[in-house]
């Protein structure tokens, strides 16, 4: 079964966002030297990090078929609330109110999805809205600054690696260990595989979806207040249009739209994937008006090579009520 | 074997509707013992199976499990109760691993404590459960890379696992090949001698012969045969399950004395997996039929003929000319006209009027000038006539939406549609399906007063009584292959089933 010309294209298809890697990476190379250093790639871990956290937050919605595109308003709603009140506090404890902020905003979508059943596209649709409008009339729509105390932690490093990057890797292996080492991550799994066959393997269904989008929340609340170490002050685009990039990474990454395939360290990879390609256009001095067009075109690609690779494994995996010989 | 029962079922009537489809149908399954359950397709099986697994409710009747009530409320008090389901379509997931589908309701963990999946226990007790089914495959196997006839393992290792003493097989083997289907029955045996007992349902009479101790026999919903397998044989069996005849009422036809030119002609067509090496031809003007069990590959075939799933070999003449590209647009544009199976998810719109449904597929042939707008009084007109020529019961059929409308009233729709295209051949998927006696008796009429303006017409059918009553010729399926074309002269129940039942007669004949 291994020579099937199918199996060989799904292969491909499986792992074209690696090949696409590598081709940037090449490319930006040999346009900029300064590219391919061990400080730069520092740096684009660092940016990486909070689109990194809250795609791992995504990656569990997208795992049981659902999605958030709640969360850059999510991300907003949180940190005003840290930068308004929270000045001169110990910065965990900021991070204690964003990520609980961050779940709560979580358990309302879970609310609206899954005790209400608003289809999680329009539920979402609506929080995006509410969450930034809310924000904005906490904020008085002015520019907030966040504490000294934020914007130190967002300077300092350990071991010579910045703290963004350790509390990305935290967030990670958290995540992974609950998708992979827990009961409650394998029902996710299957959750997403086939919601009627879950059900009747007794996994309480609902229980695992609005779990789901309460991590996704945590993780946006998470997520936010690590970009917030990195920028100055919440302006009123704080978190704009975040859920693009997110999504994004988790499907460059090969998480599925369509539930049921995909984790976390691909996440993770296109996270990196998208930073680098933002960096690597910084570097070899691009238009800046280009890189969205540009990152764009690689996402199409991702969700593109995700469709046709649904199209191929339902073909492989087609009742035949023949059998065949041999 | 004496041994006191482990499941008695007695009395069960339901009823679907205000059809009622279980009458007092009973049986009882000692510990120990293969009970096969046998009908022809409606005949209450999975009524019965499905009160059993707690998905529906009877409305009388009583189980007893060890002696005691069992009144399940829903799938999660059968599991409970020790009742596992091993279903045709199965349940598993294919993006996990075998260890990973058989705890998927709870893994074990590393401490009470600690909420982690103690891998270590997991892969042994996995290990043990595929021991125990004799399934030579590691544990962390994704079950996407599995067999059909492994992933049927897989399933009863999952009961096992869950400490099952009632195994429901539902037509296990239809998709396994012969050496998968010994695996499984060995399998079985086990079962039954660890004293489990095993519900054995299959149309597949020379399996249940050589699997079963003992066969109940159901027929309309009636218990009409419970005997021991020594005092059977596969002749017997047909029999009980044929029974008597319906007095359902067919409209009266001239059958086509002189059938006309050919409007379908099908030579040689195959499909791997699907169907093999068809021939047949549709004369126009005549009815013909298309007998076969459950999964005998007769809708697989029709969504081939209609260019809704691809083929590899073989030709399809409209006509007498080849359709060269086939594709619904293709074949409608040659006259055919295709009434699927499940009308509610692919016959209609469920949300648009009667009218709106009549005129989809037909409004390019009332769009007119440069622009192709449409000719609304034009096409409201002849959706008005083709709605009163089938005689869907509604006022207004602009008004009226198809989800409002009874299963009968629905199909008048779907068929009023394609009658606006004055079809040449007409393809028929189980036409009256789930749509009371007297909304049948219009069907048939509309069917022969096709076929009397010279449309050709193939009717797949579960009903034999039905393509006995409205067909000149008849064709039956069974493994994706046409194994008997019976003339309307040489009508016979038996002879039909026994064509469908063709795998069971031979591995009969053999045991």
């Amino acid at each position: 079964m291994s020579a099937d010309p199918h199996r060989l294209r799904l292969l491909l298809l499986q792992n074209a966002p690696l090949l696409l890697f590598l081709v940037l990476l090449g490319t930006f190379a040999l346009l900029s030297e300064r590219f391919l250093t061990p400080g730069n790639f520092v740096n684009i871990m660092a940016q990486a990090a909070h689109i990194a956290i809250i795609a791992i937050g995504m990656t569990f919605v997208l795992l049981v078929a659902g999605i958030d595109l709640s969360v850059g308003a999510n991300m907003y709603a949180s940190c005003i609330v840290v930068a308004l009140y929270m000045k001169g506090m110990h910065p965990l404890a900021g991070f204690a109110v964003a990520g609980g902020l961050g779940l709560l905003f979580g358990a309302v979508n879970a609310f609206l999805v899954v005790v209400l059943r608003v289809p999680a596209f329009i539920a979402t649709l609506a929080t995006l809205f509410i969450g930034r409008a809310w924000a904005l009339y906490l904020s008085g729509v002015k520019m907030v600054p966040f504490g000294k105390e934020l914007l130190l932690l967002g300077r300092s490093s350990w071991l010579g690696v910045p703290v963004a990057i350790w509390i990305f890797l935290l967030v990670f292996a958290i995540a992974w260990t609950v998708l992979n080492q827990t009961t409650f991550g394998r029902q996710v799994y299957a959750v997403g595989a086939d919601p009627e066959a879950a059900k009747k393997a007794g996994i309480a269904v609902p229980r695992v979806l609005f779990a789901v989008y309460c991590i996704c929340g945590l993780c946006a609340g998470i997520g936010g207040l690590v970009s917030a170490t990195q920028v100055a002050a919440a302006a009123s685009t704080f978190g704009f249009q975040k859920e693009f990039p997110v999504i994004a990474a988790a499907v460059l990454g090969g998480t599925s739209l369509f539930g049921g395939r995909g984790g976390v360290v691909g996440t993770v990879f296109g996270a990196v994937l998208i930073q680098t390609v933002e960096n690597g256009l910084v570097m070899t001095n691009a238009d800046p008006y280009v890189y969205p067009l540009i990152i764009s075109a690689i996402i199409f690609i991702a969700v593109l090579v995700d469709s046709q690779r649904t199209g191929m494994l339902e073909r492989l995996e087609r009742r035949k009520i023949r059998p065949e010989p041999g | 074997m004496p041994a006191t029962p482990l499941l008695v079922i007695e009395g069960l009537c339901k009823s679907f509707f205000g059809v009622q489809v279980l009458f007092d149908v009973g049986l009882t399954l000692r510990p120990g013992e293969v009970l096969a359950l046998v009908g022809e397709n409606g005949s209450g099986k999975s009524t019965t199976m499905n009160i059993l697994g707690g998905v529906h409710r009877p409305d009388r009747g009583r189980m007893t499990i060890d002696g005691t009530d069992y009144a399940p409320r829903g799938p999660r008090d059968a599991e409970a109760r020790g009742i596992a389901f091993i279903h045709q379509e199965l349940n598993l997931f294919r993006n996990l691993t075998i260890e990973e589908n058989l705890f998927i309701g709870g893994f074990p963990r590393l401490a009470r404590w600690l909420p982690l999946i103690d891998r270590r226990r997991v892969r042994e007790h996995a290990a043990a459960l595929l021991a125990a089914i004799d399934l030579d495959l590691a544990p962390n196997t994704p079950v996407s890379r599995l067999s059909q006839g492994e992933r049927q393992l897989v399933e009863i290792a999952k009961a096992l696992g869950g400490d099952a003493r009632i195994v429901i097989f539902d037509e296990p083997t239809t998709s396994l090949t012969d050496r998968e289907t010994q695996r499984l029955f060995a399998q079985i045996e086990r079962l039954r001698d660890k004293g489990i007992g095993v519900i054995y349902i299959s149309h597949i009479l020379g399996d249940v012969m050589r699997l079963c101790d003992r066969v109940t026999v159901l027929r309309d919903g009636h218990v009409v045969g419970d005997a021991a397998r020594a005092d059977l044989t596969v002749d017997r069996l047909i029999t009980l399950m044929v029974g008597r005849t319906i007095d359902q009422i067919y409209p009266p036809r001239a059958p086509a004395i002189r059938p006309g030119p050919p409007a379908l002609e099908v030579r040689g067509l195959s499909q791997r997996g699907m169907v093999e090496s068809l021939d047949f031809t549709v004369a126009q003007g005549e009815v013909v039929g298309v007998a076969g069990l459950m999964g005998a590959g007769r809708s697989e075939m029709a969504r081939i003929l209609f260019g809704l799933d691809p083929f590899e070999r073989g030709t399809i003449l409209v006509d007498g000319r080849p359709l060269e590209r086939v594709t619904p647009l293709t074949a409608m544009d040659r006259g055919m006209a295709f009434l699927t199976e499940d009308r509610r998810a692919e016959g209609l719109l469920m949300e648009a009027s009667i009218a709106d449904n009549i005129a989809l597929p037909s409004l390019p042939r009332f769009a007119a000038g440069v622009a192709r707008l449409l000719e609304r009084t034009r096409l409201g007109d002849a959706v008005e006539r083709t709605g009163r020529d089938v005689q869907v019961n509604a006022t207004d059929f602009a008004a009226t939406l198809a989800k409002n409308l009874s299963g009968g009233n629905q199909q008048k729709v779907v068929i009023g549609k394609w009658l606006l295209r004055a079809p040449r051949l007409f393809i028929l998927d189980e036409p009256t399906r789930g749509i009371d006696v007297g909304a049948k008796y219009e069907v048939y009429k509309i069917i022969n007063q096709l076929a009397a303006a010279g449309t050709g017409v193939l009717m797949i059918s579960s009903e034999i009584e039905e393509l006995i009553g409205m067909c000149d010729r008849i064709l039956v399926m069974a493994h994706g292959e046409i194994r008997a074309e019976i003339e309307r002269a040489a009508f016979d129940r038996e002879a039909i089933l026994r064509a469908a039942m063709w795998d069971s007669v031979r591995h009969g004949a053999a045991a």
